[in-house]
């Protein structure tokens, strides 16, 4: 077949683009090279439109082992230990068939991660829907559920934590972002940097199909009228057959075969070959003769752009093929040599004793297209000012109530107990917590981990949603105790293409870029997913964050739930009553337009570092930070939790009741402290100049008292809290 | 005591047992599905997870297995056998214990605390034990035990049933009921009573720093009443 331009355009190449090929071969490539070019040059592999900027991101630190570039990042977490941790997108499969495209979503995160040589220990989720009432909602929501759990359950490694928002930008466009952490010992990482000549290339795991196809590329396009079409391209989920996978390469790794190993995801058996080569400056040479193929008559092309998923590539060492081929074969897996490392610098490839590609390394990665896309600029929104007499016909426990029930706000109960989040036996902080927490086996230590996306704020004005995703992640992290250590980021946004849409990609990264530099907690991986959009419309920006965190000793570990009756209850960061943007006036007020709470970097450490001393000297018996719903809604959750009651009393401060306990002010907690150690913490309090407010006692009647006058049930709260996303998805 | 834990492929929670056995003085051996010879055991788990993915039918494959002939023998030779969750799944068939396992009644996964009560005292796997209700932790798709009227008699006429959900309380009302098992069993003897399937996760409540310790209970009671 003689490639024309329009078949490169098919292929989602720009003409120019095509041009570039040509130039860059001296020649028109063939299909096959036409087809991995397309693969790699695709956004989603070369990220052409976010390169510039990500480079501005803060990746280095004291902990960090390895930045972005590799599987994933790895950090430090002392006596030679190390965790391995990325977060990937799989949003444009889980809309065309959610299933298979969460669950696979969930397989490939873990595979990057025992890549280097890690055992995954926890997953987590960000997954975001649209409208509760959009027809598709409910069923997507569901298959995401179960295609999350069914990979993750099977592969016994614990999900324990997440978070899931619903908001109708998410309509046509879903997201799922799966994010996994893996144990691993400093002195056994394995990276995916090709070394040595004539060493044996080897494919394990399984076969290879056509599904997936072109999966990349389909990533990497707007969605039209006919995504129904695209559902070939997405790959189905074999968790057994990765449990296999994780012990056999696993296994192999206790020795020293292997030089480098890399996991076929994106653009299966194509990116990661060429990755390897390109990130060992050598040539790489395969059979495609000796690939295991799953059907009949597969050609170059197919097999080179398969995205069947459960397959690795490793470089050998000389010699080891029969000791790698036993353990393998004691998996039930595949296993073949199906080339060799060369000084070519390019990758050749050959089928039925004929060349059918060869093209230069530098090609497929250096020379790939870079752009520097233009962008806007997002004005700050002026704040609105609510007049008084709005509030006044509202009354307080009904406003809770209703934003308790709120779908952003509510118990995602339905969703994480469908989720093994015990498996392991290791989970010492279970999903609905502020951040999930498993131990190191074996050890007192243990790791705190969230995934936190704030798209309304970052909707708002970019570069302040930015800041406040770092250190909405960071907060977490510290409510339970942890040291933050370094982050990974998932950025979900619309088209490149759109000046909009790319501006709120560069500010959101700038805001981000700020926080990381600041809080000293740097990216050590990450993914782009651009074009989440269905025809002209762009989502909500939406970068996640998931962030790692260190808890020495994990008998110092607190939890959100109020443990004893007498205790004081404090918020401690101060509180103005900025309600733009929050919960309360977007979903009882009904005001959508304004700016985000406003960050403070440096009472944001202050507080944090503050807490943790506290934290460190036993003198916090539970906290928890305050996000979405503000105070009263914070507060309410940590009684329904803990199965306690609360008296509660304003500060005598100048702000109406409904802005001090509803507002979204950022970089506060709530603490519950013993009354004997009330005198030592706000000396503690005071001198690291860090404001609080008292608000009351926790009392043994299980009821909320406001101001001594009115009060409500905390099994009437719970209620409100638990039921709505049970009674939504079962209705 | 000697406890043999048999590793199939997709098992996922032969680690957690492993240190669960250990923890409570067995010397715990883990034993490959491809073996033949079981070793020398005064117990033998078969663990939780989705062996050979629970493709076909949860613990249909892996009871056709040859190491599982090995633990047919032991079984009906008056041996001690344990099934937990998938290893309950691989039970029920072999036959070993009657009955079968269908999907959860809401057709989700579930991952969660419950309270079990203790319907049999009269065998060494709950002889002396204190409680009589126990917090356990159920994780799993297919724990919805079924079986048929004249079978059920029989369970009961034998004193099969080993562990009820229940509130803490002990009540045992359709509303305690996870999976919508009948009659909410949620664990059963062989007629012997040497042989013991249940779809909670003892070995998952071994620490107060994990979901509760009545698992500790459990084992530590069992080997007492081995030695």
């Amino acid at each position: 077949m003689i490639v024309s331009e329009q078949i490169a355009i098919d292929h989602g190449l720009k003409k120019d683009e095509f041009k570039k090929i040509c130039q860059l071969l001296k020649r028109t490539p063939n299909i096959t090279e036409l087809g991995i070019f397309s693969a790699m040059w695709n956004e989603h592999c070369s990220y052409k439109s976010s390169k510039i900027h990500l480079k501005t991101l803060p990746t280095k630190g004291k902990r960090v082992i390895q930045g972005p570039g590799e599987n994933a990042g790895v950090v430090d977490i002392d006596d030679g230990d190390a965790i391995v941790f990325k977060i990937e997108s799989h949003n444009h499969p889980s809309f065309i068939e959610p299933y298979q495209g969460a669950a696979t979503g969930v397989g490939g995160i873990m595979r990057d991660v025992f890549t280097m040589g890690a055992r995954p220990i926890a997953n987590l989720n960000s997954i975001h829907f649209g409208s509760p009432q959009h027809k598709k909602t409910k069923n997507l929501l569901r298959g995401v559920v179960h295609g999350i759990g069914g990979y993750g359950n099977c592969m016994g490694v614990p999900t324990i934590a997440g978070q899931t928002s619903f908001d109708s930008s998410y309509n046509d466009n879903i997201l799922v972002n799966a994010m996994t952490l893996g144990l691993v010992k400093k002195n056994k990482i394995f990276y995916s940097k090709a070394a040595g000549l004539n060493k044996p290339i080897i494919y394990v795991g399984s076969k290879t199909g056509r599904d997936g196809i072109h999966g990349a590329s389909m990533a990497s396009a707007n969605f039209d009228e006919k995504i129904e079409e695209k559902k070939p391209t997405v790959q189905v989920g074999d968790p057994f057959t990765e449990k296999l996978l994780l012990e056999a390469c696993l296994e192999l790794m206790t020795g020293d075969s292997i030089i480098a190993i890399q996991d076929m995801g994106a653009a299966g058996l194509t990116s990661s070959s060429v990755e390897m080569a390109s990130k060992g400056n050598l040539g790489i040479e395969i059979n495609l003769n000796n690939i295991p193929c799953r059907e009949s008559n597969m050609t170059p092309y197919e097999i080179m752009l398969s995205e069947s998923q459960e397959r690795m590539l490793i470089i050998l060492e000389n010699g080891k093929e029969e000791l790698a081929k036993k353990i393998f074969e004691k998996w039930n897996l595949d296993f073949a040599v199906i080339g060799k490392t060369t000084n070519s610098k390019k990758i050749e490839l050959f089928f039925n004793n004929n060349q059918v590609a060869s093209i230069p390394i530098n090609t497929l990665v250096e020379n790939s297209p870079v752009y520097d896309r233009k962008w806007k600029k997002t004005k700050m929104p002026r704040r609105n000012k609510f007049k008084k007499e709005v509030f006044k016909n509202l009354k307080i426990i009904d406003v809770l109530n209703k934003i308790l029930a709120n779908s952003n706000v509510c118990s995602k109960e339905w969703i994480w107990q469908q989720f093994d989040h015990t498996v392991m036996g290791d989970t010492i902080q279970k999903p609905g917590g502020d951040a999930g927490v498993v131990r190191i086996h074996g050890t007192n230590k243990a790791v705190a981990t969230s995934v936190d996306s704030s798209a309304v704020y970052c909707w708002a004005h970019p570069f302040t949603g930015g800041k406040q995703i770092v250190c909405e992640s960071w907060r977490n992290l510290i409510s339970v105790g942890a040291t933050p250590i370094a982050l990974t980021n998932c950025l979900n946004f619309g088209s490149p293409e759109n000046e909009n849409n790319m501006g709120e990609f560069v500010e959101c990264l700038q805001g981000i870029a700020e926080a990381c530099e600041y809080l000293k907690y740097p990216i050590v991986s990450g993914n782009v997913s651009f074009y989440n959009q269905t025809k002209d419309i762009g989502i909500k920006p939406t970068p996640t964050i998931g962030g790692v965190g260190l808890i020495k000793n994990y008998s110092k570990m607190v939890t959100m739930e109020f443990k004893e009756v007498n205790s004081i209850v404090l918020v401690i960061g101060k509180t103005e009553g900025n309600i733009d943007q929050s919960i309360f006036a977007r979903y009882i007020l009904d005001e959508k337009n304004g700016p985000p709470p406003e960050i403070n970097f440096f009472n944001e450490k202050n507080i944090g570092e503050t807490l943790l001393k506290l934290i460190e000297n036993d003198l916090i018996k539970s906290a928890h930070d305050v996000s979405l719903g503000g105070i009263l809604t914070a507060i309410s959750k940590m009684c329904i939790k803990g199965n306690k009651g609360i008296n509660l009393k304003k500060p005598k401060l100048l702000i109406h009741e409904l802005e001090y306990f509803f507002c979204e002010d950022q970089g506060r907690y709530i603490i519950e402290v013993h009354p004997n150690n009330l005198k030592t913490i706000k000396n503690i309090l005071d001198k690291n100049a860090v404001h609080y407010d008292e608000l009351g006692t926790i009392n043994d009647n299980n009821e909320l008292y406001f101001n001594d006058k009115i009060k409500v049930a905390i099994e009437e709260l719970k209620n409100s809290n638990t039921y709505w996303l049970k009674d939504y998805m079962r209705k | 005591m000697k406890s043999s834990v048999i590793t199939f492929p997709g098992s996922n929670c032969d680690r957690d047992i492993d240190v669960a056995l250990k923890k409570f003085g067995f010397k715990n051996r883990m034993v490959w599905h491809a073996d033949v010879e079981l070793p020398k055991s005064d117990l033998v788990v078969l663990p939780g997870g989705f062996s050979y993915g629970d493709y076909l039918r949860c613990g249909s494959m892996a009871a056709k297995t040859k190491i599982m002939q090995s633990v047919i023998n032991f079984a009906k030779g008056g041996g001690l056998v344990l099934g937990i969750c998938n290893g309950f799944q691989i039970l029920v068939e072999t036959g070993l214990v009657p009955g079968v396992l269908l999907r959860n009644k809401y057709l989700e996964f579930i991952c969660k605390n419950v309270f079990v009560k203790i319907n049999n005292k009269h065998n060494i796997f709950f002889k002396s034990l204190e409680k009589d209700i126990l917090e356990f932790h159920i994780a799993h798709n297919e724990g919805n035990y079924f079986c048929s009227k004249d079978q059920l008699k029989e369970i009961e006429d034998n004193d099969q049933v080993a562990l009820y959900y229940c509130n803490q309380n002990g009540d045992t009302e359709e509303q305690y009921n996870p999976n919508g098992s009948i009659k909410n069993i949620a664990g059963i003897f062989n007629k012997e009573k040497n042989i013991f399937g249940l779809m909670p996760h003892p070995e998952r409540m071994i620490d107060k720093s994990l979901s509760g310790e009545d698992g500790s209970l459990f084992f530590k009671n069992l080997i007492n009443n081995l030695k």
